[in-house]
């Protein structure tokens, strides 16, 4: 009796994964495997002069680079992943200043129709610079490399969350603004009541924005500051060197990180804008 | 003055009304040049009076609410409560807007709470608790104070929005079409709750409504609009049902359908001719 009733409901629910299976997995699973493969293919047939996914495996230096993610002989040479945890934490720094200084300045400009007429076009022709452009005048400026590689990875994330922490609070509902106007809420209240919920979902497309965009300026930064230890001045080392295949094991890198910070991003996104 | 008020009958008290328009207009300058939305609104409000106004879309009712509520100024003439000239919106003029305008973010007890925080700032704690609470038992949500407003109907959102209103004990109450999104069945309902909180509360009640059938139910007196632009009150209508009212009694009542198809011909008159309205 109990097997006759549990085999359907177990065959269902194998059923159900495998669909699940079939829609979700599979396809990016084909998609990787296809690229690799035309990739080699070009590679083989000599069609592009870089090496193939093969011959990156194949190659002494980038295996070991892709085996020992950690080793440590002197600052410049270290592992990836410690190369990468170096360019993450000047991120963290400059990002999370941008975040700071962006959402202040965003509340301030959204706050104000005058200081957004007066300030919008300088902020709207800033943010088309791009990183590489700002490391020649944050090297002047600050004369150093770190705070240098810093200030480019903040000039170059704080746009997006500044522009749209200022959409966010102008585009507070009228009818929030009028009730807080009939209770005549107190500033405080209204901050905290009113405009930060109201403006939250706009302030976190920008900070979504913003950390892709600053994980792009540091690999730029690091790419032209030479001597930092991270994985931008890595790749920029590398190819000084001629040494293609440890290139290609830190592009990896480079975007898986990009994608995994994306993605947080989004889930904090999700998370918050759900209450 | 005090017992001039309470002597002398509820309507006409003469000395000074409670709430007064005298010879307002309101004017929008546009690029095409001014455009008129209302003009010569004379109105005395009692207090306690329940005023439904009534008129087509377009007229210039909410206009004329938002001078009272203080959201808007009139370009001439003034608008008054209790002989002060209203140039701000305030707690006193509470408004229960036609969208609700709960905040998502907050349950419906926080909303209520909200409100009466800021409008009793040297309440105890307790005490100010107490108050939401009373109100939310009083349109019948105690149950549903914890949800959210994205989790309750439409119906539950205007009676929120109504115990917020009450909790603060506001001198005039707003309402801008208050039940019309709301369903036949629904609309009753709320119509009922708000008319015996009314009984209770006795705060002077401005309501523009679309529905004539509503506004004979629940109102002293019905200011019938003409139409715009430069509209102004065409007609006043004193509704005699007794109070407390009951729907089906005033259904049987005679006077009803007399009062309702001069009310309806008035309309339908000016909608076919708005000339006529001049």
């Amino acid at each position: 009796m109990t097997t006759t009733l549990s085999s359907p409901t177990k065959s269902a629910t194998v059923k159900f994964d495998l669909a699940k299976y079939r829609d979700q997995v599979l396809p990016p699973v084909v998609g990787i495997v296809g690229f690799l493969l035309v990739w080699q293919l070009l590679a083989s047939a000599n069609l592009i002069r870089l090496p193939g996914p093969w011959d990156v495996w194949m190659d002494e230096r980038s295996r070991y680079l892709i085996l020992h993610p950690l080793y440590r002989n002197s600052d410049l040479d270290q592992g990836l992943l410690r190369q990468t945890l170096a360019s993450l934490q000047r991120v963290a720094i400059g990002y999370c200043s941008a975040a700071l200084v962006g959402i202040t300045l965003g509340i301030l400009v959204g706050s104000s129709v005058w200081i957004n007429r007066a300030l919008d076009p300088i902020f709207q022709f800033l943010r088309m610079v791009a990183p590489l452009a700002w490391v020649p005048i944050s090297l002047a400026a600050l004369q150093r490399n770190e705070p240098a590689a810093l200030f480019v990875i903040f000039i170059t994330s704080i746009w997006p969350i500044l522009i749209n922490t200022a959409v966010g609070v102008r585009q507070i509902p009228e009818d929030y603004i009028n009730v807080s106007k009939v209770l005549k809420l107190s500033k405080v209240d209204f901050f905290f009541k009113v405009l930060l919920p109201s403006a939250l979902p706009y302030m976190f497309t920008g900070l979504r924005i913003g950390i892709g965009l600053s994980w792009l300026a540091i690999i730029a930064a690091e790419i032209v500051m030479s001597g930092v230890p991270g994985i931008g001045f890595f790749i920029w080392d590398a190819y000084q060197q001629n040494y293609v295949t440890e290139i290609i094991v830190a592009v990896i890198y480079i975007g898986a990180v990009g994608l995994l910070l994306d993605r947080l991003m989004s889930v904090l996104q999700n998370k918050i804008a759900n209450q | 003055m005090t017992a001039l008020l309470t002597t002398s009958t509820p309507v006409n008290v003469a000395a000074e009304p409670y709430l007064s328009l005298e010879n307002v207009s309101k004017t929008y300058s546009t690029p095409k040049g001014d455009y008129p939305v209302l003009r010569d609104i004379n109105l005395s409000v009692n207090e306690g009076e329940f005023v439904c106004l009534v008129g087509h879309s377009g007229c210039g009712k909410t206009t004329l609410l938002n001078m009272v509520s203080g959201f808007a100024r009139p370009t001439s003439g003034s608008v008054k409560l209790k002989g002060q000239p209203i140039t701000a919106p305030g707690p006193e003029r509470m408004v229960v807007f036609q969208g609700y305008a709960l905040l998502p973010w907050l349950t419906v007890y926080e909303n209520v709470y909200l409100a009466v925080r800021s409008v009793f700032p040297h309440k105890s704690q307790s005490e100010k608790h107490r108050i939401v609470e009373e109100h939310l038992d009083l349109v019948g949500l105690g149950e549903a104070a914890q949800k959210y407003p994205s989790q309750i109907s439409g119906g539950m959102k205007q009676r929120v929005a109504i115990a917020r209103a009450l909790a603060i004990r506001p001198e005039v109450l707003i309402l801008d079409e208050p039940f019309g999104a709301l369903d036949a069945i629904t609309k009753e309902e709320l119509q009922e709750e708000l008319l015996h909180i009314w009984d209770e509360h006795r705060c002077t009640v401005l309501m523009i409504t679309h529905d004539i059938d509503e506004a004979l139910f629940l109102a002293d007196r019905l200011v019938l609009m003409t139409n715009g632009p430069a509209a102004t009150i065409g007609q006043i209508v004193t509704i005699p049902f007794p109070r407390p009212r009951d729907r089906e009694r005033i259904l049987e009542d005679p006077q009803y359908y007399r009062l309702r198809n001069s009310v309806l011909s008035y309309l339908y008159g000016h909608e076919a001719n708005p000339e006529a309205a001049c």
